[in-house]
């Protein structure tokens, strides 16, 4: 497979009043086409940052893209003008949101808003564009198109929404997808829905996709490989049938074993990792997990682990990678 | 339904309705139609238990824990707690048993008020009940009661925006014990959190039922923390209850096809696991309140509904011991 996104050493910075903050650190990952690529971690982890920084949707000021490279289909993309970069977004690259409520404009109606993008990358006529659209909302699983199409956001249900997201985010087969939290703001039956729905589409279209989520459930049964990110920095990369059953770094280890599953019996008390996570502000010496970690070592404190091979493809930052425990 | 005790319940609610008028024109309103948010629900809690109350968006799980606060006036039904009626009562009365009966919200940002400070937050209800008599004994018991949420007593002169999320949800708790409350209702008081903290919030949850004898109805959407932290679970579909089991029970062995639904829609964080097992996918979106299905309310969705789903209304029945299901294809519904 060959590399569709490389990424390497990509830092963005957010100037606060407390300083600058280190919001995505120092990153490297790759996603080939037509893999699907998870990225977990919990609120603050840099998750949506780093992906806002490959769409170059950062807001600048305060945040800035400091450092790195993004290659995407053999061209850094950071190197490219405004004008170029509005012709890739939604054309080659293309990003469903969070919150399918406030993502959506709610004066345009559906149609104004799923033509828009066909008819600015593809150069379709407005009947044309019009057909597609209707092809669209019937392959994210919505009957009745040409009613929905006349209708505004708000007359629509938070999974309908999300369903239009994806047909606006497929809308030119781009090369990648990227799905920040699409799953979060609604409930579980419309979850499964709308995944099934993802991966589906992915494969029908042949693009790639990066998932980001806070649940590593979510990813188990979707994702190609899972990347874990604490602290706006990558600390662990696994293919996905590696890292449920051997983590290598100990903050997996942790989200893992804190998450009460449906699968095991009932414990008396759930595995907690103490305190809260790192202050971006301020600059750690050595690991920033090292103050919650239950393995760590003189070490940790004194030296930043290097992100290296532990396995088959398999990468972790962390000076006592082998000696974690099965969870 | 008539409701065989083994042990006593604190709480029972029959046939509960709650029905939301809807309205329109703007100068001559009238109304048009009604939300059923709640319909005819009935279950109890024993003492010392945690009733888990589980359904998605818009069943109709917090306007029941509305209903039993007596912050919203329900349609019709009784709710007993301690052996005493709730619903009528007067607003005295209410402040009494408001001392007993307290609630944990689900978000830890808007339930805090920002100009007030943790301490005075957490000493409100000390105050409105004079549980406390001079300053030492209220600047005591604020202590303590951070003591046990697992905060220090220094950080009473705080104000909301200099905590975290888990740390406001545990001021949410404090302040729930300060009036030593025997029935708490947690309104999915750990969906706002990120996993590890989680997990210490439900921890903390746990071991204080333990230490302080509580009894809660713990409503929630994730299935997995529901299996966790409950004894017994009630599924909650569009204002109706169609099943209630005990915990094992429930996710062994689940009836209404509903319950199944939602199970096998819940992940699992294991790819092998997840890849062999068989997912119910149920198809479209929740029916509106304002205009439920006849019969049945799941039998627009429902992937294995007869003809006599959409005329008969079925009834919560109980199946096996203590196994209360409302569908008439479960073996041995009647």
């Amino acid at each position: 497979m060959s590399k569709l996104l490389e990424i390497n050493n990509l830092s963005t910075n957010f100037s606060t009043p407390r300083g600058i903050l280190k919001a995505v650190n120092n990153i490297s990952y790759n996603v080939n086409s037509g893999e699907i690529v998870g990225i977990v971690g919990e609120s603050g982890s840099g998750k949506s940052v780093s992906a806002l920084s490959i769409m170059r949707l950062v807001p600048d000021p305060p945040g800035k893209i400091v450092n790195g490279e993004i290659i995407f289909n053999g061209q850094d993309i950071l190197k490219l003008n405004n004008s170029e970069m509005r012709k890739l977004r939604s054309k080659d690259i293309s990003m469903i949101f969070q919150e399918p409520m406030t993502c959506l404009n709610p004066v345009l109606t559906i149609n104004r808003q799923l033509t828009e993008t066909l008819e600015l990358h593809l150069n379709l006529t407005p009947k044309q564009s019009y057909e597609r659209s209707k092809d669209l909302l019937s392959m994210v699983g919505i009957p009745d198109a040409e009613r929905i199409l006349k209708t505004f956001p708000h007359t629509l249900s938070g999974g309908m929404r999300q369903r239009i997201m994806i047909a606006i985010a497929i809308s030119c087969n781009p090369k990648l997808i990227i799905a920040d939290e699409p799953t979060t703001a609604l409930d579980v039956t419309i979850q499964a829905q709308i995944l099934d729905l993802l991966k589906t589409i992915t494969s029908d279209i042949g693009s790639a996709m990066i998932i980001i989520t806070h649940n590593l459930g979510i990813v188990a049964k979707y994702a190609d490989r899972v990347l874990v990110m604490y602290g706006g920095k990558i600390i662990e990369n696994s293919p996905a049938s590696d890292i449920y059953y051997s983590p290598k770094h100990p903050y997996t280890l942790g989200l893992l074993r804190a998450v009460p599953r449906l699968d095991a019996p009932i414990k008396n008390k759930l595995a907690t990792i103490d305190g809260t996570t790192p202050d971006l502000t301020e600059s750690i010496i050595g690991c920033n997990f090292s103050n919650r970690c239950e393995f760590s070592i003189d070490k940790c404190n004194q030296e930043q682990p290097p992100f290296s091979i532990v396995g088959k493809e398999h990468y972790s930052a962390c000076w006592e990678a082998n000696k974690i425990p099965k969870p | 339904m008539t409701l065989n005790l083994s042990n006593r319940p604190i709480l029972e609610v029959q046939n509960l309705k709650m029905y939301f008028p809807v309205s329109t024109g703007n100068i001559f309103k009238r109304q048009t139609g009604e939300i059923k948010a709640v319909d005819d629900v009935s279950f109890f809690i024993r003492e010392g238990e945690t009733l888990g109350l589980v359904g998605e968006s818009g069943s109709g799980k917090t306007t029941i824990g509305k209903c039993i606060l007596q912050l919203n006036q329900s349609t019709a039904g009784e709710i007993m707690f301690e052996g005493q009626r709730l619903v009528g009562m007067k607003q005295n009365e209410l402040k009494q048993i408001r001392k007993k009966l307290q609630v944990i919200f689900q978000d830890p940002y808007g339930s805090l008020n920002p100009r007030m400070t943790c301490g005075d937050t957490i000493g409100e209800p000390l105050k409105v009940h004079k549980i406390t008599k001079t300053k030492k004994e209220y600047q005591e018991k604020i202590a303590s009661l951070l003591d046990i949420v697992g905060l220090s007593p220094y950080m009473a002169n705080r104000y909301p925006h200099e905590f975290s999320g888990g740390q406001r949800q545990r001021i949410g708790i404090a302040r729930a014990l300060a009036v030593s409350p025997s029935l708490v209702i947690c309104d999915e008081p750990v969906s706002a959190l990120d996993v590890s903290i989680q997990a210490q919030i439900i921890n903390l949850l746990e071991s204080l039922q333990k230490t302080l004898k509580l009894t809660y109805l713990f409503i929630g959407h994730d299935l997995s923390v529901i299996r966790h932290i409950s004894d017994r679970i009630a599924v909650m579909y569009l204002g109706h209850i169609v099943e209630i089991a005990d915990k094992g029970e429930l996710y062994t062995n689940p009836l209404h096809p509903y319950t199944k639904a939602l199970l096998s829609a819940v992940p699992i964080p294991d790819p092998l696991k997840e890849k062999e097992r068989s997912r119910i996918i149920i198809e479209g979106e929740l029916p509106s309140p304002l205009n439920p299905p006849s019969g049945c309310v799941f039998h627009t969705r429902c992937p294995i509904a007869e003809s006599a789903c959409s005329t008969h209304i079925p009834q919560l029945q109980e199946v096996s011991p203590n196994h209360w299901v409302s569908c008439f294809l479960t073996p041995g519904y009647k």
